[in-house]
């Protein structure tokens, strides 16, 4: 497939891993936001590729894993409504909640939907004018454009049965809370492609300049990532500190206008609680004017019943990068995805998953020891 | 975050109003209908990223070749300097 | 628990864990994890016999000095018709299949069919046609049957059980099965991947193909005759269907507690059919197929099975795609386009459509 098969060729992947190589001369640990990363990351084993001085760490970029519990709750509720048909994105269906996750009330008979677009939800509104359907619009930037369109276009066509349970997360906010902890390690970013084809890469100029941080806006092939790390690498032995953009060919610099524009006519920026690292000011959207009445959070009232949260799980030091998914005691023992203790383990972006699914790593190696060491360094 | 998938916009159904204008779109011999609210300036021929349904970005070529072209200036500079050290 | 706050107060907080194992859920029947637990947990402890814990695809039973073997399927597809075939079809070479895989002669099939009140009975019609055909196609005759009926809505119009019996022939040496399989051997697969499943999301998730993906149907005894015939000492043989291929070869990794390393570039996937995985976030290896098996055989007679195979029309898209080593066991591992390495784990629940 064009422009995806390409920045997967190996010849290329090894010359960039050689380059890298060249360029280290000291320890560094490198941040990828994105989920979607995390995935290329685990699934092409690419850190085989990487010389030991370079530690990538997992960051917060799954909007699944971040959506608050009680958010999770109240989907659940909503969903065992008879009278909803309540459509969401694939990954939401198995992160649990205080007591059940959509698919268990998919399992019980409530009619809980996969969609591939917000659209498909809001066309089973028009088909079903008896039914109240309720989409659960999560996501980054990146996905607000399409949930906006379809408030957008539920108004302009008077669509009344159908509604939003919002929870977008923004992603600039998020790497502040972590560059501002005490706790933080990361040392450059590889900031989150999809979001910045959408919002451009502005706010992260005063981001790099306050933390000394390089950020390098960077895409989601193997390709992708392995220039974004040459890039974040050379700057930091460099001792820049600048904010570049590896994902080019998507992404310019002020970013999708027209999309900017309906977001900013159907969301407002709010506070939000992020599930694992608590609230982050100025971090989210709801829904704002006109478009109020499709917010699914005022239609429904909560039960009041207050969301339930076990200490076991240490998703929030997994999503701040501060330990990988094998250094939780509950990982894969207590903890795998079929009994899931938190949502990076559920969700198919989570770290956790990724780390369950493609390749329970330490150090660089898989941690049983006879295994063959990979490709040649 | 986000799944998005480049393809070729191959057909172009004006909707009247841009919000809804949609697109078939080819990734790899599969079509699918896609919005193309996002990306006025997308035309048949071009390739988009499409992300949930929707056309997020149209496709730079020439910033897409140049990864490409960097590795081979890479590689020919190896082949002049010898191998790079580590 | 470490302290992992962060400055303005961040609270570190998790979810209960989830309880809910008192249902049946969908990915019970998704041919990973939950189907298998499902199978420890529940069928062999109240089954339990030598035969049964063999946990093959079919049973190899002894009766009056013949080999035979015996397996059963049902057939739950929706939708009933898709591209490249329909439920008969599958019923039918699902079943020969399972007796192929034990290197049995398919003879004889029944079936038992659970019709929905309100059906059409031209769709009825329809599906017994193709099973008739693939009868025929594969030599084998449909001896015996049933049929009931449930009211609307407790059934998808048609859900259908094969059983089968096929005779091993005197010529067949040694046992196939996972218990064969040896570190060294190398792993075959007997045409690209994902089709199947492919072909039925198309029809679910209103896909358009330039020239359609069919379902891969097809019964593959000839390979496996031809295999046979050719005298190679097959260690194992094992058809790829829900779960794919991933989840095949945990099965096997895990029965013999050895590793099977893959390489991500030898893997056979048509491009369509990589591309919808593209844009449905889906992985070939966990795709369905209907028409496909794995061939486990001693490294010294690959190269003599890849050509057998290649002859015949339902392989005739055979590949070695990877081999088996004594650690790390119950593990399989691929080896990535770009030289990196990492674990393909059995099937987790459903394979939901990643968007994010």
């Amino acid at each position: 497939m064009k422009f995806l098969s390409e920045y997967r060729d190996p010849k290329a992947a090894e010359q960039l891993a050689q380059a890298i190589r060249g360029k280290v001369t000291h320890t560094w640990t490198i941040m990828e936001i994105c989920g979607g990363q995390t995935h290329t990351i685990v699934k092409s084993g690419l850190e085989d590729l990487l010389p030991r001085e370079i530690t990538l760490v997992h960051g917060p970029g799954c909007p699944v894993c971040v959506t608050p519990i009680d958010l999770i709750d109240k989907a659940v509720a909503i969903a065992q409504r008879p009278e909803v048909i309540f459509c969401s994105f694939g990954d939401m269906l198995r992160v649990p909640g205080s007591s059940k996750s959509l698919f268990d009330v998919k399992a019980e008979g409530g009619d809980v939907r996969i969609v591939y677009s917000p659209l498909d939800a809001l066309k089973l509104a028009k088909t079903n004018p008896q039914r109240q359907v309720v989409f659960f619009a999560v996501g980054f930037e990146t996905t607000a454009p399409a949930n906006a369109m379809s408030a957008w276009q539920a108004d302009h066509e008077g669509i009344e049965n159908f509604s939003l349970l919002v929870s977008h997360v923004l992603v600039p906010p998020a790497m502040e809370a972590l560059l501002s902890s005490n706790n933080c390690v990361v040392q450059g970013f590889l900031a989150a492609g999809h979001v910045c084809t959408i919002m451009g890469f502005e706010e992260y100029f005063p981001i790099a300049a306050r933390y000394e941080v390089p950020i390098v806006i960077t895409g989601f092939e193997p390709l992708d990532i392995l220039e974004g790390i040459l890039m974040t690498v050379t700057q930091l032995e460099e001792r820049r500190h600048e904010v570049e953009n590896q994902y080019a060919r998507a992404v310019r610099r002020e970013g999708n206008r027209p999309a900017q524009n309906t977001i900013a006519e159907v969301f407002e920026v709010t506070p939000r609680q992020w599930r694992g690292l608590g609230e982050i000011p100025a971090s989210g959207f709801q829904l704002r004017g006109r478009f109020q009445k499709y917010d699914a959070n005022r239609r429904y009232p909560s039960s009041g019943e207050p969301a339930r949260e076990s200490p076991e799980c240490i998703s929030g030091l997994i999503l701040q990068g501060i330990k990988k998914p094998h250094e939780c005691p509950a990982f894969a023992v207590k903890c795998t995805p079929e009994n899931p203790l938190g949502a990076p383990m559920v969700s198919s972006e989570g770290a956790c998953a990724a780390y369950y699914h493609y390749g329970r790593r330490q150090n660089h190696e898989l941690v049983q020891p006879e295994l063959p060491s990979p490709a040649s360094r | 975050m986000c799944l998005a998938v480049p393809g070729r916009v191959v057909e172009i159904v004006d909707g009247g109003d841009i919000a809804f204008r949609v697109g078939k779109v080819d990734f790899g011999g599969i079509r699918k209908e896609i919005s193309l609210a996002y990306t006025p300036e997308a035309e048949v021929g071009k390739y988009v990223l499409v992300h949930v349904g929707f056309a997020i970005s149209v496709i730079d070529e020439a910033e897409a070749q140049r990864v490409f072209q960097y590795l081979e200036e890479m590689g020919g500079l190896k082949e002049e300097l010898g191998e790079i050290p580590q | 628990m470490a302290d992992g706050k962060i400055t303005n107060s961040f609270n570190l907080s998790c979810p209960v864990p989830r309880v809910a194992d008192d249902r049946i859920v969908l990915a019970h029947g998704g041919g990973g994890k939950l189907t298998h637990q499902l199978i420890e947990k529940i069928f062999i402890p109240a089954f339990s016999n030598s035969m049964l814990e063999q946990r093959h695809d079919g049973a190899v039973v002894s009766v009056n000095g013949s080999r035979l073997a015996f397996t059963t399927d049902s057939f739950v597809v929706r939708p009933l018709i898709f591209p490249g075939g329909n439920i008969g079809d599958l019923a039918v070479n699902g079943t020969v299949n399972d007796l192929a895989m034990c290197g049995a002669r398919p003879l004889y099939l029944s079936s038992g069919f659970i019709l929905e009140e309100g059906l059409e009975i031209e769709i009825l019609r329809k599906v017994v046609a193709s099973m008739q055909q693939a009868a025929a196609n594969a030599n084998v005759k449909l001896v015996t049957g049933d049929t009931k009926v449930v009211d609307k809505g407790k059934g998808d119009g048609i859900f259908v059980n094969t059983s089968g019996i096929g005779v091993i022939d005197g010529n067949v040496k040694s046992t196939i099965g996972p218990q064969s399989v040896q570190p060294g051997d190398v792993v075959i697969v007997s045409g690209d991947i994902g089709r199947h499943g492919i072909a039925i999301l198309s029809v679910r998730e209103g896909l358009e193909f330039e020239s359609p993906i069919l379902s891969d149907t097809a019964n593959v005894w000839p390979a496996v005759e031809a295999l046979l015939n050719a005298g190679i000492d097959i260690h194992c043989l094992r058809d790829l269907t829900r779960g794919g291929l991933a989840t095949t070869l945990n099965e096997i990794a895990a029965d013999r507690d050895v590793c099977i390393k893959l390489e991500e570039t030898a893997m056979p996937v048509d491009e369509v059919v990589q591309g919808a995985c593209e844009i449905l976030g889906l992985d070939p290896l966990y795709v369905a197929n209907e028409g496909r098996f794995a061939a486990i055989v001693p490294a010294a007679q690959a190269d003599a099975a890849l050509d057998v195979l290649k002859k015949v029309a339902v392989s005739g898209g055979a590949v070695r795609v990877g081999k088996v080593e004594p650690s790390p066991g119950r593990m399989v591992l691929l080896q990535s386009r770009i030289g990196g390495c990492r674990v393909v784990d059995m099937l987790s629940g459903e394979q939901l459509p990643r968007i994010c």
